[in-house]
């Protein structure tokens, strides 16, 4: 299997994704730069977290216009599985692959802690590793993870199985203690409507060993990988 | 040519910052502050062309990378 990680000025979990991925695969994925305007063979795309050009703008706004963005979205559009986290997930919202935006955090303040997530949607590909219903432990770390959608887009990712994490206390309840950002209906990711396109804002990259505090994410990457060889 | 675009958030699109701006105007004693509302303002210096034609444009600019239309709403004023 071949992977392909997005690199912008000012990506800073490129590297992490690329240990994640590296740890799942068994070799290193491509580190594609966002000013190249082709993307090499890969059977998966994935969007790092981080500032792209410094959130300027908007966060995402500038790297969503970048060249190899063209091309990422044009993939996603032939089918090729795209994983989004954090910056990563704006960034793909901004481009139109996923729908809705990210705004300000609720509080005012970067966040930046371990929450619990229900798993919402089934979706085979990148959580089949996982039970429906069943809570895992990712971080998060942002500034602007405030998902909001217009209520006509809302119903239908609620209707259409297009949520993919909730946030949620330990035991699964959708409490607003429990979310870190005010995002509506707590969601932290969701998935395009084909289903091969995935942003959230939390990070599976940052668990992927007892070291490191939790495997949540090791599964995640294993699954992922796994289903898609 | 000088064209100026207003970005703000839509009604019902939470604004956190202009919450905390109201609060602090309240706390400063200001009592007739019901509520703010944060937005920004981009001034562009085009090349002299016809009006309507760097209205278009402007148009087109927001469209793909100023405004984010599915929380802001902007207006475009052409200066001179």
């Amino acid at each position: 299997m071949k992977a392909a990680v997005i690199v912008f000025p000012a990506s800073n979990c490129d590297r992490d994704l690329k240990v994640a991925l590296a740890q799942a695969m068994g070799r290193d994925p491509d580190m594609v730069w966002h000013g190249d305007s082709e993307l090499p063979e890969t059977d998966l795309i994935a969007i790092p977290g981080g500032f792209s050009y410094g959130d300027y703008l908007r966060a995402g706004a500038m790297a969503a216009n970048s060249p190899i963005m063209r091309e990422v979205v044009k993939k996603a559009q032939a089918g090729t599985p795209v994983l989004a986290i954090c910056n990563g997930f704006q960034i793909a919202t901004e481009t139109g692959m996923l729908p809705g935006a990210l705004l300000r955090n609720a509080g005012q303040k970067f966040v930046c802690r371990d929450v619990d997530l229900l798993i919402t949607a089934r979706n085979e590909r990148f959580v089949g590793g996982f039970e429906q219903g069943e809570v895992v432990r990712f971080p998060v770390a942002h500034h602007d993870g405030n998902y909001y959608a217009d209520e006509e887009t809302l119903h239908e990712l609620e209707g259409e199985g297009q949520v993919a994490f909730k946030y949620a206390s330990a035991e699964g309840e959708l409490t607003d203690a429990a979310n870190p950002n005010g995002s509506l209906n707590n969601i932290a990711g969701i998935y395009n409507k084909a289903g091969n396109v995935l942003g959230l804002m939390p990070h599976p990259e940052r668990l992927i060993s007892e070291e490191l505090g939790g495997t949540d994410g090791k599964r995640f990457f294993d699954h992922l990988v796994n289903s898609i060889v | 040519m000088k064209a100026r675009v207003y970005i703000s958030l839509k009604n019902g699109v939470l604004d956190p910052q202009g919450k905390a701006i109201s609060h602090s105007l309240q706390g400063l004693g200001f009592k007739n502050v019901l509520d703010a509302r944060q937005g920004k303002t981009i001034d562009l210096d085009l090349k002299d062309m016809d009006r309507a034609a760097a209205e278009a444009e402007v148009e087109k600019m927001c469209q793909q990378l100023l405004a984010n239309t599915v929380i802001e709403n902007y207006t475009i004023e052409m200066l001179d």
